[in-house]
C-alpha cells in the first residue's frame, strides 16, 4: 500500500537522531513561547526563520512545526494557570479552564487539554497524510488561472478571520500585495517601487518585515502597559483525570478533532478560528449550558482538540498546494524558499523524504509533549512567574541575530526597525497583520499567475470563470465575502471575537 | 443627522491607505502599463494601488459611522528604545563585531521597561550575550566576527 510506504519513508526520516534532536528542539521551544504570554508562534518562527537557514531543510521545517504546534499545548497551560491566553487560539480554553483551576482542578484541567490535543494531533496528522497526496494530484492539474482563484480565496478567508473591520482587513491585504511587488518585475526586469535603494532591488525582506510586523510591534504594544502577572496556581497536583472527567471529555474531543480538522484545511483556517468554532458548538449541543463559563469540562476539551487538529491540518494547503493557510504557513513556505525548494505540489514526489518526514514529525512532536509536558508542568508554572521585562531585551538580541543572519545584510536590520514602527502604528490603528503578511508572500505569485491565465487566454478575462476549478474557487470566495459582510453574521463574529 | 464627527483612528487609517495607494499609483503610471493580454510592470500595481485608495476613502466614510474609542496609551518609551536597538546592531556589527554589539543592543532595548533597573539589565544581558555567543557564534557556527577591527582586533 503506497500510504503505508510513504509514511514508513516519514517515520524513518522523522526517526533519524538528528531530526529527533530538532523535533524536541521545537517542540520545547514551542511549549515555551505558548506558555509566555506576550510571544506569539508566528514571532518565534519570524525570528529563528534564518537560523534554520544552517540546517538541512528536513530538520529545519520539522523543528519550525513543532514550533507552532508545541505552541498550541503550551498556550493553554497558561490561559489554564493564570486566565490570560498564552496564545490567542487558547483564548476560549481560559474561559473554562480557569475556572476549573479556581476549583482546584488546575491538574485534571491540564491533563484534559494535553489529552485532547494528542488525540486531535494523532487523528490529524493521519488525516493530513491521506487527504494529502490525492490532493497534490488535483493541484498538478492546476494552471495560472487555478492557481491565481486559489490565491484570492487564501486572500479572501484571511479577511473573514482578522478581528474588527473588514474594509481594512481588505486594506491590509492590497497593501500586502503591494510591498510584495516592490523590487524587480520577474517578465520585463524592470525595477520598480525600490526608491532608487539598491538594497530593495530584490524586493524586501520577508524576514524582516515578519520579524517587524509581530515580533517588534508585539513588544511594543506589550509595553504599553506593564503589569505583574499573577500566578494563583503554585503547585499543581492530581494530573490525573477522574472515571467520570474521562466520560465527559470523550465526546467533545471527538467533535472538536472533527471540526478542527475540517476548518484547518480551509485556506486561511487554522487554530483559532477551530476553538471558537468548537466552543460554540459544544455549549450549543451541551444537556447543560449553564456550566460553560463555570468550569464545563467540554468546554476544555472540545476547544483544545480542535486547535490542535486544525493546527495540523493546516499544512495541507501549505504542502500541497504551496499555498498558506495563516501566518505560520507563510513562514514555512519563507523557509523552504530560503532552503532552494519550490513550495507546491511538486514536493511530494520531488522530495518525498521531506514531505513524509513532516508529516511523521508531527505525530512524533505530539507524542513528545503529552510525555514532557505533564511531568513538566512544575517547570512551565515557574516560567510563569518571569516578569516580561526580562525577557523582551533576549527577544530583540534574538531578532536582531537571526535578521542579520540571513544574508549578513545590516539594510535588513533598518527595515525590522521601519516594520516594527509600521507594525505598531497599524496594531493602534486596528489593522491586523496577518492578512498583511500573507498578501506580501503571495503578491508576486498573484501577480506572475494572473499575467500568465490573461497571456493563455489571448486577453480575455472570462477564463477565470470559464474553467471549472477556477469558477469553483472563485465562487467560494464570493460565497466567502458575502458571509463575512452579511450584517447577522458580523454582529455574531464580534460577539466571537469579544470574548478574545 | 447629527454633525458629522470622524474617529480619528479611521480618519489617520484611511488617510494612510489613499496617501500609499497614491504613491504606488504615481509610481506605477511611470511603468510601462502594457494591456491587459500582456500586462506590463504597471498594470497590476495600479490596479492594486486604485483598491488601495477607495479601500482608503471607505474606511473614513465608515469612521464617521461607528462610536469613536479612544486610541489607547502610546509606548513612546518603547519606541525610543525599542526600535533604535536593530538599527544600532546594524550599524556596530561589523565594527565592534558580534559580542560588545549585541551586548550593547540588548542594553539599550532593556531600558524599554521602566520596571528594568541598571544592575538587573548589565546581569541579565551579560547572561544574554553569553548564551548567544555560545549557541549563535560557536554551536550554529554563524559567520560573526566575534570582536571587530574598530577595537584594534
Amino acid at each position: 500500500m503506497d500510504l503505508l510506504s510513504n509514511l514508513i519513508l516519514g517515520f524513518a526520516t522523522a526517526a533519524s537522531p538528528w531530526n529527533l534532536f530538532f523535533c524536541f528542539i521545537g517542540v520545547i521551544l514551542g511549549t515555551l513561547i505558548g506558555v509566555l504570554p506576550g510571544i506569539g508562534a508566528t514571532a518565534t518562527i519570524a525570528m529563528l526563520l534564518p537560523i534554520t537557514f544552517q540546517l538541512e531543510p528536513v530538520s529545519s521545517l520539522i523543528m519550525l512545526a513543532g514550533i507552532y504546534y508545541g505552541a498550541q499545548y503550551g498556550g493553554s497551560t497558561t490561559a489554564i494557570l493564570i486566565n490570560m491566553p498564552g496564545e490567542s487560539s487558547s483564548a476560549v480554553t481560559a474561559i473554562d479552564g480557569y475556572q476549573m483551576a479556581r476549583k482546584g482542578r488546575a491538574g485534571a484541567a491540564l491533563a484534559i487539554a494535553a489529552i485532547g490535543s494528542f488525540f486531535a494531533g494523532t487523528v490529524s496528522t493521519f488525516l493530513v497524510a491521506v487527504f494529502a497526496p490525492p490532493l497534490t494530484a488535483v493541484a498538478l492539474k492546476f494552471g495560472s488561472a487555478e492557481y491565481f482563484s486559489l490565491m484570492i480565496v487564501g486572500l479572501v478567508s484571511s479577511i473573514a478571520l482578522a478581528h474588527g473591520s473588514v474594509v481594512k482587513a481588505l486594506g491590509m491585504v492590497v497593501l500586502g500585495l503591494l510591498l510584495g511587488l516592490v523590487g524587480t518585475d520577474i517578465y520585463t526586469g524592470t525595477p520598480r517601487f525600490n526608491l532608487g535603494i539598491l538594497e530593495l532591488s530584490d524586493g524586501l525582506n520577508f524576514v524582516a518585515l515578519a520579524v517587524g510586523v509581530f515580533g517588534i510591534a508585539e513588544i511594543l504594544r506589550n509595553l504599553e502597559n506593564e503589569h505583574d502577572r499573577d500566578v494563583m496556581i503554585k503547585k499543581v497536583t492530581n494530573l490525573l483525570p477522574t472515571r467520570e472527567d474521562w466520560k465527559e471529555m470523550a465526546a467533545p474531543i471527538l467533535r472538536g478533532t472533527a471540526i478542527g480538522s475540517a476548518l484547518g484545511i480551509l485556506p486561511g483556517g487554522g487554530a483559532i478560528l477551530a476553538s471558537f468554532a468548537s466552543y460554540t458548538v459544544e455549549k450549543r449541543i451541551s444537556k447543560t449550558p449553564g456550566e460553560f463559563g463555570k468550569g464545563a469540562i467540554a468546554g476544555v476539551a472540545g476547544p483544545e482538540s480542535a486547535n490542535n487538529a486544525g493546527a495540523q491540518t493546516s499544512f495541507i494547503p501549505m504542502l500541497t498546494l504551496g499555498i498558506p493557510a495563516n501566518p505560520v504557513m507563510a513562514l514555512m513556505i519563507g523557509a523552504m524558499i530560503i532552503q532552494g525548494i519550490v513550495p507546491g505540489p511538486n514536493v511530494a514526489t520531488e522530495q518525498p523524504a521531506l514531505f513524509w518526514g513532516i508529516i511523521a514529525s508531527m505525530w512524533i512532536g505530539n507524542l513528545m509533549l503529552i510525555l514532557l509536558n505533564l511531568p513538566l508542568i512544575g517547570l512551565w508554572v515557574k516560567l510563569l512567574t518571569i516578569p516580561y521585562y526580562m525577557l523582551f531585551p533576549a527577544i530583540i538580541a534574538f531578532c536582531s541575530i537571526g535578521v542579520y543572519s540571513v544574508n549578513s545584510n545590516v539594510f535588513d536590520l533598518y527595515a525590522v526597525a521601519f516594520f516594527g514602527f509600521i507594525g505598531y502604528g497599524l496594531a493602534k490603528l486596528r489593522c491586523e497583520p496577518a492578512p498583511l503578511l500573507l498578501g506580501f508572500v503571495l503578491g508576486p505569485l498573484l501577480e506572475e499567475h494572473l499575467r500568465r491565465a490573461m497571456i493563455m487566454s489571448r486577453g480575455d478575462p472570462t477564463t477565470f470563470l470559464t474553467r471549472p476549478i477556477s469558477l469553483t474557487l472563485l465562487l467560494l470566495a464570493v460565497a466567502v465575502l458575502v458571509v463575512v459582510l452579511l450584517p447577522s453574521i458580523r454582529k455574531k463574529r464580534d460577539e466571537v471575537f469579544v470574548e478574545d | 443627522m447629527k454633525s458629522l464627527s470622524f474617529s480619528s483612528r479611521d480618519l489617520i487609517c484611511g488617510v494612510l491607505f489613499i496617501l500609499v495607494g497614491l504613491f504606488f499609483a504615481i509610481q506605477a503610471y511611470g511603468l510601462e502599463l502594457g494591456t491587459a493580454f500582456r500586462m506590463g510592470p504597471g498594470y497590476f500595481p495600479l490596479v492594486l494601488a486604485g483598491m488601495l485608495v477607495l479601500l482608503g476613502i471607505v474606511v473614513i466614510i465608515q469612521g464617521t459611522q461607528v462610536e469613536h474609542e479612544p486610541m489607547g496609551p502610546i509606548a513612546w518609551r518603547g519606541i525610543l528604545f525599542i526600535l533604535p536597538a536593530p538599527i544600532f546592531f546594524g550599524l556596530t556589527v561589523r565594527g565592534l563585531g558580534f559580542v560588545p554589539s549585541l551586548f550593547l543592543t540588548a542594553l539599550l532595548a532593556a531600558f524599554a521597561s521602566t520596571k528594568m533597573r541598571p544592575g538587573t539589565a548589565l546581569l541579565l544581558v551579560g547572561g544574554l550575550t553569553l548564551f548567544s555567543v555560545i549557541v549563535f557564534s560557536y554551536a550554529l557556527g554563524l559567520p560573526f566576527r566575534r570582536f571587530g577591527p574598530w577595537l584594534g582586533q
